[in-house]
């Protein structure tokens, strides 16, 4: 009995409580990290891979996965430079075309999954590829910046409209003037709203029902495939937010940026497994899930730790949250009852 | 007299309190078929799992030719002689490879077979087996590509590869068309003239006839009844499996009102008479038909998975043609489907959360969902139907099957509907809640038409007030629930009565 309470009691807290270990760890090994600017500005790392996690959770819970969110948010980075820089677009028009964008992508991936019955992995791979592909074309591969030499010879004279960087790096004022910037903000509304949708809708119930039981789901009248391409394209919609809050801190079309996106936004929502032992994919572990890696990241930045151990570091605590989820949530299922 | 291949004594098998096999006594001899008869739940799959070594006995012993027999595991078993041809044909072949491939599978798995698979060599062994069971199919077509009858002759030939002592074949014709099942009984004759002791589970009446040279029965894990005089009686045999449990509940038929379902000349396939039925207010009539009766496929039409070739269907008088299980709820047919682990239950979530979840847009205000509600119209649902758990933020996994049938039934009986079908309600439930779920059945009955969809007859018997046979997707028979003449329905289920009439 005793040692079946300590188990629960470690599957549901625990992950919670190494965050909260690391964090007094940090504060006190590392001058600095307990403040309110170092709090800022961990959350200001993790926005924009947060919000791509929490879109790839809504594919995850209908038992799917999107490989290409990545791929989506360099896409609206490069297609909101292009519109502004060469297409002169104001700010707004460029933002929506950006958001359609991401919706269609979700469109299709859905449509090619659900349709077509080619396997999630594969279908969203493949769209990665075009996608990473596509968005080299209208350049020539070049990265996109006011000057740049277009094409057919002309200079892009267009700029980066202010409202339009406003959104990556402007801060609003909260007990400190200039303090918490735009993207952050975002991103704790869009998780509060993902948390809301996902756990306390019919819709969100739905989605996990068509994850848990596909066919069941469908039995009890579920417009099963409607709700799987809804996810998708909540994923391309969040994806291309990302990469519009993105492109609107670099204030270019940066070709490079963007690499890490995928696997680090995967790596978050796989780690929110094991967030009060949930066991399955849940909005607010993916958000805990992107504030522990950040958390971690910051904190060993400080203690001087190299630039490359970041990857090994993300990848260990994947590694242990999967087995925290998938071999201790087994054995408590073994257990029987609670 | 034929030696015995298998000789099975008090063989004993319990899962927890549940005592499954309670003293098996049971003879397979050389060049025999026996069939084993016993309705669901009366642990006939428990004693093929035993054999084949999936499951370890409690106690008793078992022999092979003499020599004592106790599988460790599935590989243990065939090697010892004991091969099994599963219900489920496609466990049995890989559906990617081709014939010569499946055929010769586990060469490769012995020592000595090596490192480079040689297809000319494999080809030709495969030829050989194939010439050997009579399979007559190009050696490099994709077995997935084949018939399902060909693919069940795949199975069995690969399994006696092996050359067994014994054949168990575990309701091997239930996806077999007419013709199909009479192509493995011409292998089951020849492998019965090469002196193989068969274990054949069926309770098809035409494959029994067919085959059998024995006939045992099996109810609650004991042995209920064993025929081997020419000729067999089989109605006998019938009796045996279903046993006492048939006149245990009184049933006062109910007529029923105003006619709510009418099926107009429903035609399952091109070549199957057409099905008219009509099904009443306040009325459960039960569907009772073997294994490929076209049960399964009506239940289909009816809830719109399905679209019949021909005919139509009325509710209230109104043409009713659903093409999605969505629009037929939205008219007011619900259907509980048959397999609930495969087709109802959401392991994921809790009583509560599986008993709603047809209906969450009732449960909820501008979609946000209403927790509470949820919760008490499960707890009353739990108190009526007579759920056994802590709570309802109980896992539905933790459940036992009858108490995971009675959440599966339970969420359509939350909302007034106009039909309410149950396909095969009592499917791995055991007596006491299958006596709850029929009772709370015929208590809510008024107000809608109530279709069950059942295989076993004693389940009809307990819960309908009007019984209608299918045999070969055609209504062969209707009682109204009152002094049945048991052996005219069996002779229905079984088509014996249609025989009759083709030879007179």
């Amino acid at each position: 009995m005793g040692k079946d309470r300590i188990l629960n009691f470690a599957i549901r807290y625990g992950f919670l409580i190494l965050m909260a270990g690391l964090v007094i760890y940090f504060s006190l090994a590392a001058p600095g990290f307990g403040s309110a600017i170092s709090a800022v500005f961990i959350l200001q790392s993790v926005a924009i891979t947060g919000i791509l996690a929490l879109g790839v959770t809504c594919t995850l819970v209908v038992d799917g996965f999107d490989l290409s969110i990545g791929s989506v948010a360099t896409t609206a980075l490069m297609l909101s430079a292009y519109a502004m820089v060469v297409l002169e677009m104001s700010a707004f028009s460029a933002v929506m075309l950006c958001l359609i964008m991401g919706a269609v992508v979700g469109l299709i991936n859905g449509i090619l999954i659900v349709k077509f019955r080619v396997p999630d992995l594969l279908a969203t791979l493949g769209m990665m590829f075009l996608l990473i592909g596509l968005q080299r074309i209208p350049t020539q591969g070049n990265s996109i910046a006011t000057g740049m030499n277009l094409p057919d010879g002309s200079v892009a004279e267009g700029t980066f409209s202010p409202a339009f960087l406003a959104i990556g790096r402007h801060r609003v004022d909260l007990f400190i003037d200039d303090f918490v910037p735009v993207p952050v903000i975002v991103f704790l509304l869009i998780a509060l709203a993902i948390w809301i949708f996902l756990g306390f809708t019919r819709h969100g119930r739905l989605m996990y029902a068509i994850g848990s039981n596909e066919r069941a789901a469908s039995l009890v009248g579920t417009p099963v495939n409607r709700y799987k391409i809804a996810a998708y394209m909540i994923s391309g919609v969040m994806a291309s937010v990302g990469g519009i809050l993105l492109a609107a801190r670099l204030g270019r079309g940066d070709i490079a940026s963007g690499n890490n996106l995928l696997l680090d936004s995967v790596a978050a929502a796989l780690i929110g497994y094991a967030v009060l032992g949930a066991a399955r994919p849940n909005a607010f572990g993916t958000a805990i899930g992107a504030l522990f890696v950040g958390i971690l990241l910051q904190g060993l930045t400080m203690m001087n730790a190299p630039y490359y151990t970041q990857d090994f570091v993300k990848g260990a605590v994947l590694v242990v949250a999967l087995v925290f989820t998938f071999y201790l949530s087994s054995r408590r299922g073994a257990g029987g009852k609670k | 007299m034929t030696k015995s291949a298998c000789q099975i004594r008090g063989l004993e098998k319990s899962f927890a309190q549940n005592r499954v096999l309670r003293g098996i006594d049971l003879d397979l001899r050389f060049g025999e078929v026996t069939v084993l008869m016993g309705a669901n739940g009366a642990g006939k799959s428990t004693l093929v799992k035993v054999l084949c070594g999936y499951h370890r006995k409690d106690s008793g012993t078992l022999e092979l030719d003499g020599v004592p027999y106790d599988p460790k595991d599935a590989a243990d078993a065939i090697s010892k002689g004991v091969v099994t041809v599963h219900q489920t044909i496609d466990d049995g072949v890989i559906p990617d490879l081709d014939v010569a491939a499946n055929l010769t599978l586990n060469r490769l798995t012995e020592p000595g077979a090596g490192f480079f698979v040689r297809d000319r060599k494999m080809r030709a062994e495969a030829q050989k087996v194939a010439d050997s069971m009579g399979l007559t199919m190009d050696m490099r077509t994709r077995v997935g590509d084949l018939e399902v009858a060909d693919r069940q002759m795949i199975a069995i030939a690969r399994a006696m590869a092996r050359v067994p002592q014994v054949l168990i074949l575990d309701e091997p014709t239930s996806s077999l068309s007419a013709t199909e099942a009479d192509r493995l009984f011409n292998l089951i004759d020849r492998l019965r003239d090469q002196g193989v002791a068969i274990l054949y589970i069926s309770h098809r009446m035409s494959d029994i006839r067919r085959i059998a040279d024995k006939i045992v029965c099996m109810r609650d894990g004991a042995m209920s009844g064993f025929f081997d005089a020419a000729p067999l009686d089989y109605e006998g045999a019938v009796r045996a499996m279903l046993g006492r449990s048939m006149a245990e509940v009184e049933i006062d038929p109910a007529k029923g009102g105003k006619p709510v379902l009418e099926l107009r000349s429903i035609k399952l396939t091109e070549d199957t008479a057409p099905i008219d039925v009509t099904v009443r207010d306040g009325e459960v009539v039960a569907i009772t038909g073997l294994l490929g009766s076209g049960k399964t496929r009506l239940a289909e039409i009816i809830f719109g998975l399905a679209q019949p070739v021909g005919g139509g269907m009325q509710i209230d008088g109104k043409a009713y043609m659903p093409g999605h299980a969505r629009e037929a709820v939205r008219a007011g047919v619900f259907m509980s489907p048959k397999d609930r682990g495969t087709n109802a239950v959401i392991p994921d979530f809790d009583i509560a959360n599986n008993m709603t979840l047809p209906f969450l847009g009732v449960f909820s205000r501008m979609s946000m969902l209403k927790g509470r509600q949820q919760k008490s119209v499960t707890d009353r649902m739990i108190e009526q139907i007579g759920i056994v758990c802590q709570s309802n933020a109980d896992s539905i996994l933790t459940l036992s099957g009858g108490n995971q049938q009675k959440v599966m039934i339970g969420r359509w009986l939350i909302e007034q509907c106009r039909v309410l079908v149950l396909d095969e309600p009592f499917q791995g439930v055991d007596i006491g809640a299958r006596r709850d779920i029929g009772s709370h059945i015929r208590r809510t009955a008024a107000g809608r038409a109530t279709i069950v969809f059942v295989s076993e007859i004693d389940e009809a018997i307990e819960i309908a007030d009007r019984i209608i046979v299918l045999n070969e997707g055609a209504v062969v028979g209707e009682h109204i629930n009152k002094n049945i003449d048991l052996g005219m329905l069996v002779a229905q289920v079984s088509g014996l009565s249609a025989q009759a009439r083709a030879a007179g």
